[in-house]
């Protein structure tokens, strides 16, 4: 699939050769290819486009270096200027002391993978000597009662729920008390998926957040998604003020460009990343990495060595 | 509600986003052609997510019927519902029953996409046409997989077959069947694990539960259809192609097309893979589901922007 910008890349950035300088029409043809890059993979259309002049504009006039072939210092740049835009790093979930209870809070769109994560940060605490509850707040969608159960039975991890409520706000707010009961010092939220245009939905996540005060908010993004992340990763911000991004499914082909779109427009630091079903298949968020993915870069520097 | 109106429903705010992009480009009664509109449209188009190719091809085809000329919304909006239409050519794909005995229906996709509420509102439509159902609990990996399309059986008040968590879904599906025919069951679904298409060995566990399928009737399964969240980028691509590599999809099923995502990504699986959309999911509930129709799903998306017949 990607053939096409390999050799068209290749092509590009041999003209290059012993250029004194970079400019924009010596790049011209292999910025073109990275655009299309980005775009295929699934970069917002404008996010891209704001990127692509602020790449442009820092590499004309770059004195092509002696050291480097202009093309390696063309991806350089390129990819450089990606893991900027992704970072900087931010992996902690600011826990506050043993003794004190900190509370998370996932939501995300409908089927993003947020009871998963849920399991999956319960157990990365509990390894690190913490002592987590996770708490059932989705009452919508059949079984993700049971399916929370299940996760907290294959961790032995406590899980709170109360099948007769219906209101997930008293259900949460019951979980928090329960929780200093319980002697556990994180509380992990699942709240139900909702779309970003659901006003109801939105204004119960509202009222989660304004009764409960989550510590931090996590939106969970599906690795997939593509031009439309930049519209609800946008309204959950709105909503919640979030304070970092999970995102999963990583672990198949998606080039996951949905990645520097959701930092672009939140300026909300991805912090993990899901990579399989399994509960441990969770992993620190590296911009580095996610740019050569985004970028094809394994693709592209094998391309450059060959130039 | 009709079936028409529901899909325009389920669109609604998908139409409004672009209603205001679109007005947007032609702020006022004309305009003229050039290189920077021609670009704002490429940025409309993007938005979709019908991939680099679809959107070049109908920027293309704009610049050849008008670069230099000053026109109207109206001109340019038909260019692009005719050559959208175009490229989304296909028959209206129902379900296809069998001729006898029970048809068997299997459902696939990547995980979370909507495959288990999917078969819920197929069910459901199959109840309303006075067909009896029997379910097939195939995913038995997931946490409570079970549990969930259980749920949607005693709501639906339709049989289902189930095995404890574990057991190889070839087996379920296999047992499944085997009540379709013994109680005279118009249609058997079968619902499976979500899974990656890069998954080589559930991948191959895909084509066991087909073959397995096949032990007891040959011609089945009559419908493989898979689930594609409309939220989906150009991944899609790449699953309805592997899909299409393990088993033998018959259909789409575009899930969560009730959100500000356009699924466009259709368009270009249209063209490369070449599977039709058959049913769109426009919400969580059993009835939020509706027949695709290439023209109503082109003319949903542009219809707001006025020259679209008022009536219905
Ligand atoms: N391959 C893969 N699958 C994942 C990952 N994270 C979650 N899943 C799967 O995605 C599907 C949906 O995950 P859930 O955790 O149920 O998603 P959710 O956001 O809670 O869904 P709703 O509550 O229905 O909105 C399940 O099949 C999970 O096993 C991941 O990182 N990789
Ligand atoms: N808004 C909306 N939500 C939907 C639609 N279809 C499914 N969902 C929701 O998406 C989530 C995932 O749906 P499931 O049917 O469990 O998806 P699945 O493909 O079976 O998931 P796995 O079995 O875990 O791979 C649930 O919260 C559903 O309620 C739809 O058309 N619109
Ligand atoms: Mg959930
Ligand atoms: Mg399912």
């Amino acid at each position: 699939m990607f053939e096409g910008l390999q050799d068209g890349l290749g092509s590009a950035l041999k003209t290059l050769r012993g250029k004194g300088k970079l400019s924009e029409s010596n790049m011209r043809d292999g910025l073109k290819l990275v655009e299309k890059s980005l775009l295929e993979a699934d970069v917002s259309f404008e996010v891209v486009r704001t990127f692509m002049s602020r790449v442009t504009e820092q590499a004309v006039g770059e004195k092509v270096l002696k050291s480097l072939n202009p093309d390696e210092q063309v991806v350089g740049i390129v990819h450089q200027a990606l893991i900027d835009l992704m970072g900087p790093v931010d992996h902690s979930l600011h826990l506050k002391g043993k003794d004190e209870v900190t509370v998370l809070m996932m939501c995300g769109l409908q089927g993003s993978g947020k009871t998963t994560t849920c399991g999956k940060l319960g157990r990365m605490l509990k390894e690190s000597g913490r002592k987590p509850l996770l708490v059932a707040a989705d009452l919508q969608r059949p079984a993700a009662i049971d399916q929370l159960h299940v996760l907290g039975e294959q961790l032995g991890i406590d899980v709170y729920s109360d099948r007769t409520n219906k209101d997930p706000v008293k259900v949460c707010n019951a979980a928090l008390k329960e929780a200093k009961k319980l002697g556990v010092d994180v509380v992990i939220l699942d709240t139900a998926g909702r779309l970003h245009v659901d006003d109801e939905l939105m204004g119960q996540l509202t009222n989660i957040d304004r009764q409960c005060g989550p510590d931090q908010a996590l939106l969970v993004v599906d690795g997939m998604t593509g031009q439309d992340a930049v519209n609800s990763a946008k309204a959950f911000n709105q909503a919640l003020e979030l304070d970092g991004v999970v995102m999963t499914k990583l672990d198949g082909d998606a080039r996951g460009g949905a990645a520097l779109s959701v930092k672009q427009v939140t300026g909300v630091p991805i912090k993990f990343i899901g990579t399989g079903e399994h509960l441990d298949a969770l992993e620190e968020f590296h911009p580095d990495r996610m740019a050569g993915r985004i970028l094809g870069q394994g693709d592209i520097l094998s391309l450059v060595e060959k130039a | 509600m009709g079936i028409f109106d529901k899909f325009k429903r389920g669109l609604a705010k998908t139409k409004s986003v672009l209603k205001t992009d679109v007005r947007d480009l032609f702020k006022s009664e004309g305009r003229l052609i050039d290189d920077g509109f021609l670009d704002e449209m490429r940025a409309l188009l993007f938005k979709t997510d019908m991939g680099y190719d679809s959107v070049e091809e109908i920027v293309a085809e704009v610049a050849k019927n008008f670069r230099g000329r000053v026109v109207t919304l109206e001109d340019v909006v038909a260019t692009w519902k005719d050559k959208l239409s175009e490229l989304m050519a296909q028959d209206a794909s129902p379900i296809s029953f069998a001729q006898n005995g029970p048809t068997v229906i299997m459902v696939a996709g990547v995980n979370g996409a909507g495959k288990t509420t999917s078969i819920a509102k197929l069910s459901k439509m199959f109840v309303d046409e006075g067909r009896k159902v029997v379910l097939g609990a195939g995913d038995t990996f997931r946490a409570a997989a079970v549990e969930q399309l259980t749920i949607w059986s005693d709501r639906l008040g339709v049989d289902i077959v189930k095995e404890p968590q574990g057991t190889h879904p070839a087996t379920v599906a296999y047992k499944a069947v085997e009540r379709a025919v013994e109680t005279s069951a118009d249609v058997c679904i079968v619902d499976t694990a979500g899974r990656l298409q890069t998954q080589k060995n559930l991948m191959a566990e895909l084509t066991k539960i087909q073959q397995s399928i096949r032990k007891l009737i040959p011609a089945a399964p009559h419908e493989v259809l898979l689930v594609l969240d409309a939220t989906t980028g150009q991944n899609g691509i790449s699953q309805a192609g592997k899909f299409t590599e393990a088993v033998d999809c018959t259909g789409i099923v575009l899930a969560k097309l009730d959100g500000t995502a356009k699924g466009g990504v259709v368009v270009a699986i249209r063209q490369q893979v070449g599977l039709p959309v058959k049913y769109i999911g426009v919400g969580e509930q059993p009835e939020d589901l509706a027949l695709f129709k290439p023209a109503e799903f082109v003319d949903a998306l542009f219809a707001e922007v006025g020259v679209e017949p008022a009536a219905e």
